[in-house]
């Protein structure tokens, strides 16, 4: 077993990580006003009264938004708190009109929960390990400054003000950069599977605040520090990996670390101290009178309950066991939202095409859908157009092969047709001749004209000379200029020659 | 013809409907009354043409033979803390001087759907904190009431002293309100007329500016309970825009108004009786109780044990939760900001607020960060958070011994402007008796007694069980009948 260690001049150290994730709700619209969510409008043009906290305006919450959070609990297999309650956040920002965030401190909508990150070898993760999620909370986000409009003044964006957010706390459980990276990545997967958060990093959708501390194996937690922000799983990692090791640093030269929070720049790949904790904020949470408690009815988490689907962990036990994918092939396909879709179709039309159950073609979709497939697209380059990758053109191709009636080597080159041009495999297979002969008339023929004109290797053959088999399949072949079925020609020649 | 400016809302209403005047002529005749009442500095700003367009619509309607509505044709005078479209809404500060607000609040706009206009806005405490109507940025009102034989100006109550100086002056028949700690009450009593905070929830907090939200509640002050009781119709209901908004029809309190009391009992808060209390408001209380039984009500003793620590908790939490909702104040957005040169967010954020706020809204603010601060939080805000619960608790089990509480209004009758004004502990003493139905949420109205030795209104007031406002109005109507209030001040101002 591989740990990862920082190696000091003191010795070892262990590194010491939990994640704060927030994640934006997918809801048309806001968690306390009906103003549009969508990225990328003009600023200003999705503000209702309530998001530029205009006197006398009231939140009022979004049932959508709730249902989401309720959902995701469900995903991660927390504890769904029946009552939850919104908490104000004071502080005074000119992104925060209302001069107060509404969150939930005291009572959040999700509790304890967990995450599994599989093992990987190649990333450096031994085994499966169990991630502990403390809780889940949703809040408003804030609206964006925008510093480079005017030489002297800041403008504010409220576009983003008021949109829902989930914040997902993980347990200190994490122990490296690489086990950081697979929580990140699968918690985005299930977001994904769920359809609560659309998990994309580049628009803000999901950020990460990186708390990290260090210890000398088995001892006491050391003093953390939260970097926020972090925008991608890459900077989440190199987060994790240049504190800790500034961390190790401090502590060896005799230094404290000081709890702080810091800002990562991706430029450098290095963070820097924002505001240390006695700066901090003195927030003064308390419940927001504005809002009455959140109690939910067994009705709404039945809902709730009945409308997740089939999620990641579950899904790759069943690729497993109910379909016999390696347990490889079971995590590829199972990784992303995308990758499962695109699989399932395809399956569905392979399975259909051939006439066999999917258990009996999973196999050989699977190995198509993640290596000869992808293969194919990437050789290609620009030539290949994606929308001509329909699972109905897939599906002929292997049912193609099923039959015998193409080789593996004729089906990438008709499916780098299908690419380039959006024809019909099978009119293409007839057109360019890209069919193996499985007809046994002529390669009879070609077999019975092969013997003749080699009576002397056939006499040595029969006379045990076992390997000069290979021989009558090379020259069968070669006279079928490489269309004939190999299994047919084996079987011929093994009649033939006796 | 009678002066109209001497009728109440169901006469103004009715005597349209029956066309023995038209709207506008009503609408013409409180605007002129308003023109000549300035010295009460009653209204920020008055709205004639408001006025005159919503009569002018209801005579329209009349012509029709449309229904005219609950309020149909009553020119009202509106507090300025709601919103209203296209008016100026300043709640009675310097921060919010020059805010038009684009958009009309719940109330206000039932108000207009019922037929009501608006005579003006009235000026009131600064975001309704005070009890005196002294710490208005656009000035102090005076009380149309003065003590005999003085010509020194009296406070009209606060928060909603604009409104309780304008309907007892008779320059408007009637006046929406706000009650947080005895905002309606306290200046329903200072000037001898009717006012009804109803249960919390029932009328929508949407577009009425904030100043502690799980107490806020507006209600309306009028000439008799009548009258209340016809205006708190059309001005509650259930709004999806106000979490805290109750999901329940609205009653028709004015048809089911009855005075026999016979089989209701009345109880009498033991711990109400409390030291510095005036003599003939104990008095009054006591002819109160004599009324209440004459009209066949039964008098029970009950205990409220919780009460002599109401106040400290309401001091605590309304501030906590105003410290909160007036941050959205702050130069960034709308009203006033001050952006000194070369200032930054920090300064700009410390230029407006020193000067947008009067200083009794800076100590609240600073009362409420104090006791929201981490350290303190436990001590002071969850602490009051429990008395509240006890308080609520008191009333609670009251009810299994009396269907409404009778008691003060207030410990003393109205005091002279600038009285109090270094004192703001004894202040805060002017709603002892108001605050503990805020903070349990319940229906409460003050009711005209009658005049002190000084010629001063006193007022009594009923607290009733949650949603029970017929009951508190029907008790207050028994109270009205026999205290035979008709005493009005001299027109000083005209």
């Amino acid at each position: 077993m591989s740990e990862y260690r920082i190696q000091g001049a003191t010795g070892e150290w262990e590194v010491v990580i939990g994640l704060e994730v927030h994640a934006q709700v997918t809801s048309a619209a806001k968690l306390f006003s009906g103003a549009s969510t969508a990225f990328g409008a003009e600023p200003n043009s999705q503000v209702s009264l309530v998001d530029a906290a205009m006197p006398g305006m009231l939140p009022v919450p979004n049932r959508e938004c709730i249902r989401q959070a309720v959902r995701t609990g469900m995903a991660i297999e927390a504890q769904i708190n029946r009552y939850s309650r919104f908490d104000r956040k004071n502080y005074f920002y000119a992104d925060l009109p209302q001069g107060y965030q509404i969150s939930q401190l005291y009572h959040p909508i999700v509790g304890e929960g967990q995450l599994l990150i599989e093992a990987d070898e190649k990333a450096g993760i031994a085994q499966d390990k169990i991630i502990g999620i403390e809780r889940i909370h949703v809040e408003q986000d804030a609206g964006k400054l925008m510093h480079d409009q005017h030489p002297t003044m800041s403008y504010v964006d409220l576009n983003r003000s008021g949109v829902a957010l989930m914040e997902i706390v993980s347990r200190p459980d994490m122990r490296s950069p690489a086990e950081a990276g697979a929580y990140v990545r699968k918690l985005r997967a299930i977001l994904r599977y769920v359809g609560s958060c659309d998990g994309n990093m580049e628009e803000g959708s999901m950020r990460a605040d990186v708390n990290v501390s260090v210890r000398k194996p088995g001892e006491e937690f050391g003093t953390r520090t939260e970097t926020k922000n972090v925008n991608s799983v890459r900077f989440v990692m190199q987060v994790i990996e240049y504190e800790a090791n500034r961390q190790v640093d401090v502590l060896e030269n005799g230094g404290t670390v000081d709890q702080e929070t810091r800002l990562f720049d991706p430029g450098t790949g290095t963070t820097r101290t924002m505001r240390s904790k006695e700066d901090a904020h003195d927030y003064r949470y308390f419940p927001d009178p504005d809002l009455l408690p959140l109690e939910l009815e067994e009705s709404f988490l039945d809902e709730c309950r009945a409308s997740l689907p089939e999620l990641p962990d579950a899904k790759r036990r069943r690729y497993e066991s109910e379909l016999g994918l390696t347990p490889y092939n079971a995590r590829e396909l199972t990784a992303e939202v995308e990758t499962y879709a695109r699989f399932e179709t395809l399956l569905g039309a392979v399975a259909a095409k051939i006439g066999k159950p999917e258990a009996e073609v999973a196999t050989q979709t699977a190995n198509w859908a993640l290596s000869v497939a992808p293969g194919v697209m990437k050789s290609l380059g620009d030539e290949a157009d994606p929308a001509n990758a329909t699972a109905e053109a897939q599906a002929s191709i292997l049912a193609m092969q099923d039959k015998g009636e193409i080789s593996g080597g004729q089906a990438k080159e008709i499916y780098e047709i299908v690419l380039k041009t959006g024809r019909d495999p099978e009119e293409i297979a007839d057109a360019e001749g890209l069919k193996q002969v499985s007809d046994t008339g002529a390669i009879e023929e070609a077999v019975d004209a092969i013997i003749a004109a080699n009576q002397d290797k056939v006499e040595q053959y029969r006379g045990g000379k076992d390997k000069l088999f290979g021989f009558f399949v090379g020259q069968t072949m070669k006279a079928m200029q490489g269309k004939a079925n190999p299994a047919v020609v084996n079987q011929i020649l093994k009649d033939r020659l006796g | 013809m009678t002066d109209l400016t001497e009728l109440g809302v169901k006469a103004l209403r009715d005597g349209i409907a029956t066309g023995d005047f038209t709207a506008r002529e009503a609408a013409e005749a409180f605007n002129a009354a308003v023109e000549q009442a300035s010295a009460l500095n009653a209204f920020i700003v008055t709205t004639p043409d408001h006025a005159l367009a919503a009569a002018d619509a209801i005579d329209a309607k009349r012509a029709k033979g449309e229904d005219l509505g609950k309020m149909g044709g009553v020119p009202i005078g509106m507090k300025d803390l709601f919103c209203t479209d296209g008016v100026q809404t300043t709640a009675a500060s310097h921060i919010l001087e020059g805010f038009v607000p684009r958009y009309e609040s719940t109330v206000s706009q039932k108000l207009w759907e019922a037929g009501a206009g608006m005579l003006g806005k009235l000026n009131l405490d600064q975001f309704a904190m005070g009890s005196s109507n002294e710490t208005s940025y656009f000035g102090n009102v005076s009380s149309p009431w003065r003590k005999e034989g003085s010509n020194a100006a009296m406070s009209p109550g606060g928060s909603s002293g604009g409104s309780s100086a304008a309907v007892a002056a008779r320059i408007a028949p009637a006046a929406t309100g706000t009650d947080t700690g005895g905002s309606i009450r306290q200046p329903a009593a200072f000037t001898g007329i009717t006012g009804i905070k109803p249960t919390y929830g029932r009328c929508s907090r949407w577009g009425v500016v904030a100043f502690a939200s799980s107490l806020d509640q507006a209600g309306p002050m009028a000439r008799s309970v009548e009258d209340c009781a016809i205006m708190l119709e059309a001005m509650a209901g259930f709004d999806p825009k106000d979490a805290t908004s109750l999901q329940m029809d609205v009653p028709n309190w004015e048809d089911a108004l009855d005075a026999d009391l016979k089989g209701k009992r009345i109880g009498i808060p033991r711990e109400y009786r409390m030291d510095g209390t005036d003599a003939e408001i104990l008095d009054s209380w006591e002819q109160g109780k004599e009324w209440l039984r004459d009209a066949g009500a039964e008098i029970v003793d009950i205990s409220l044990p919780h009460t002599k620590y109401a106040l400290p908790a309401y001091y605590i939490i309304a501030p906590a939760e105003a410290s909160s909702n007036l941050a959205r104040y702050d130069g960034v957005r709308y009203g006033l900001r001050d952006l000194p040169d070369g200032a930054g967010l920090q300064d700009m954020y410390a230029a407006t607020r020193a000067d947008g706020f009067g200083d009794e809204v800076k100590r609240r603010i600073l009362i409420g960060t104090y006791v929201l601060s981490a350290g303190f939080y436990d001590a002071y805000y969850t602490q009051a958070q429990k008395v509240r619960a006890l308080v609520a608790k008191d009333f609670e089990n009251a009810w299994a011994e009396c269907d409404a509480i009778l008691a003060p209004t207030t410990p003393t009758a109205s005091f002279l402007l600038g009285s109090l004004n270094d004192d703001p502990l004894t202040m805060y003493l002017n709603d002892v008796f108001a605050v503990p139905a805020s903070l349990a949420g319940l229906p409460a109205m003050s009711v005209p007694a009658g005049l002190n030795s000084d010629g001063l209104p006193l007022g009594l007031q009923i607290v009733g069980k949650p949603f029970d406002e017929q009951g508190v109005l029907n008790a207050g109507l028994a109270i009205e009948q026999r205290a035979g209030f008709v005493a009005k001040p001299e027109a000083w101002w005209c």
